[in-house]
């Protein structure tokens, strides 16, 4: 039994740590700094974090900002913004297949929402609007090719037109699903990243899709 | 009055940051709404009983720490700071109160956890399910396992919307009354739903032993044929082909659901009853599929805006002669394929 007798934790194995109480954001309802503030600041405050949340996505890293502040204004101005662009100017009604406003920003948030709440059955760890929030941001490269798209459209049309619509329209796709995985694979179980990773694969399908096909009138 | 006053609001502002930091652990920050996971235990009616308690605690607190509390009356700043922090505790109690109320309310009509069960799969799973989907099996004797998951069947049938999407774009059809997301969205959706009910409805007439989710995912799984019938045939227009591929891949995805359903049917009349009814609505939809929204013209080619053209020429088939041999039901049809083929019969 000597040698029980020596037990003992050795002085250079560290017992401590860091305990982070996740997102311990203050509770900004009753902080009356805010509400006596200009309409100004307020609005510059949220535009600035918009913006930065934009930068977030064009270049994508592994990070937790659009998580932890999550916000819906930036996925409502691209919303809007894509729905409005790709509004036919429904002057021939007889032609009238097109997505409309109202189509667009119906597809965009249901299919969101399904996208939330296929990836929570899954069993992910992501709230609600979190969720929400990233799919909605990562549309912004979809708006980007949208743009662009239309810019192309102003020159002659033919397959070279429609080969460098295409083009770009793959390659936002492409930068769409890269940001959104970036943001959201963390959250799922990870042997089940595939199947939580492919609704919002059709989900930005389907808008590069009505991109795609846009042809003003 | 106001020495007794003051260390009942320094106990209530003690008890203010604890407060604030139990809601933090709990609800995690106020960030969410649907926020099934973060709710333990103590969540619901227990969340009140462990609040009074924790009160109650306090007021004993209160009561023992009276004369300790009186010498930290130099940090509320008199009068003033008192009352907002009284105030700031009252609000505070009540929005608490209400969240409270409100997540409980929520919880019960938003609980998606009924639904998680059905949405336990692997990929891998899900990957040999789709090629079973496509293989019959023989055995008829006793009942076939069905895998009773809804994830396969969704992404399945948002495929198909999905597919449908590109070959109504590319046909050139023209939805009057409606949209084409809407109408595609209504056709995969109603039929997948509503052919499910109705086959279960049959089954329960004839005493097969199949469950409504059973049902759903036999026909969920089925219509992976149609995703690949339609996602070749829509880009490659070659009517022979489409023939080939429909009693090819619409056949063996049909056989599948026909042994499956065979073998936990009893009686040969009811086999055939159910049986026949499932292959013939399955196979018709593709047929549906196909021609409603598939549009061959001649002489198109040259008018087509330049986007919309597909990458491989149109063959020029026999319509008249193609469609009676396929009998489709008048009933099928919609008005936008009705249309359409009065145009192609007057050509």
């Amino acid at each position: 039994f000597a040698g029980l007798s020596d037990i003992s934790i050795s002085q250079d194995i560290p017992v401590e740590g860091e305990i982070t109480i996740p997102m311990t954001s203050h509770i900004r309802e009753f902080d009356s700094s805010t509400l006596n503030e200009s309409v100004q600041n307020t609005i510059m405050r949220d535009l600035k974090a918009v913006g930065k949340k934009f930068m977030h996505v064009l270049y994508p890293r592994k990070s937790n900002t659009l998580l932890r502040d999550w916000d819906l204004w930036g996925p409502l101005i691209l919303c809007v913004t894509l729905a409005l662009m790709l509004q036919r100017s429904s002057v021939d009604s007889e032609k009238d297949g097109g997505p409309q406003f109202a189509e667009v920003f119906v597809i965009v948030w249901f299919g969101a929402v399904t996208i939330t709440l296929n990836s929570k059955l899954l069993g992910g760890n992501i709230s609600f609007f979190q969720s929400l929030c990233v799919l909605g941001y990562c549309i912004l490269p979809l708006t980007v090719a949208m743009l662009v798209c239309r810019l192309v459209l102003l020159a002659e049309q033919g397959p070279i037109n429609f080969m460098v619509r295409l083009f770009v329209v793959i390659v936002m796709f492409t930068w769409s699903i890269v940001a959104s995985t970036a943001f959201l694979a963390d959250s799922q179980p990870p042997n089940r990243k595939a199947l939580a990773i492919y609704p919002v694969f059709l989900f930005y399908f389907v808008i590069s899709w009505m991109i795609l096909t846009f042809t003003p009138q | 009055m106001a020495t007794i006053a003051a260390p009942a609001g320094g106990a209530r502002s003690g008890a203010g940051p604890e407060w604030g930091g139990f809601e933090e652990n709990i609800q995690g920050g106020g960030s969410a709404v649907i926020d099934m996971e973060n709710m333990d235990d103590t969540s619901g009616s227990s969340f009140e009983d462990m609040g009074e308690l924790h009160q109650r605690l306090r007021e004993e607190e209160v009561d023992a720490d009276a004369a300790a509390a009186e010498e930290e009356d130099g940090e509320f700043l008199g009068m003033k700071g008192f009352k907002g922090q009284l105030s700031r505790q009252v609000a505070d109690q009540m929005w608490q109160a209400g969240k409270r109320q409100a997540s409980r309310a929520f919880s019960l009509y938003a609980n998606i956890d009924i639904l998680r069960p059905y949405f336990d799969v692997e990929p891998a799973q899900v990957r040999s399910r789709l090629l079973e989907s496509m293989i019959p099996i023989k055995m008829v004797n006793f009942p076939q396992k069905i895998a009773g998951e809804l994830y396969g069947p969704l992404m399945l049938v948002f495929t198909l919307v999905a597919i449908l999407l590109h070959g109504m774009k590319t046909s050139d059809t023209i939805i009057r009354e409606g949209t084409l997301m809407g109408t595609a969205i209504g056709t995969c959706f109603g039929y997948w739903l509503g052919v499910s009910s109705f086959i279960y409805f049959l089954a329960y007439l004839c005493n097969a032993q199949i469950t409504m989710l059973q049902m759903l995912a036999l026909l969920g799984y089925g219509l992976f044929g149609h995703c690949i019938v339609l996602f070749i045939t829509y880009n490659i227009h070659l009517h022979a082909l489409f023939y080939l591929f429909w009693l090819l891949v619409g056949g063996l995805s049909t056989l599948r659901m026909v042994a499956v359903l065979v073998s936990r049917t009893v009686g040969p009349t009811q086999r055939l009853l159910l049986c026949g009814t499932l292959a013939a609505l399955h196979m018709l939809f593709l047929l549906y599929l196909h021609f409603a929204y598939h549009k061959v013209v001649e002489g198109i080619l040259d008018t087509l805006e330049g986007p919309n053209i597909p990458p491989m020429q149109r063959v020029p088939r026999d319509i008249p002669a193609a469609l009676p041999a396929a009998r489709l039901p008048a009933t099928v049809l919609n008005a936008t394929a009705k249309a359409v083929m009065v145009t192609l019969q007057s050509h």
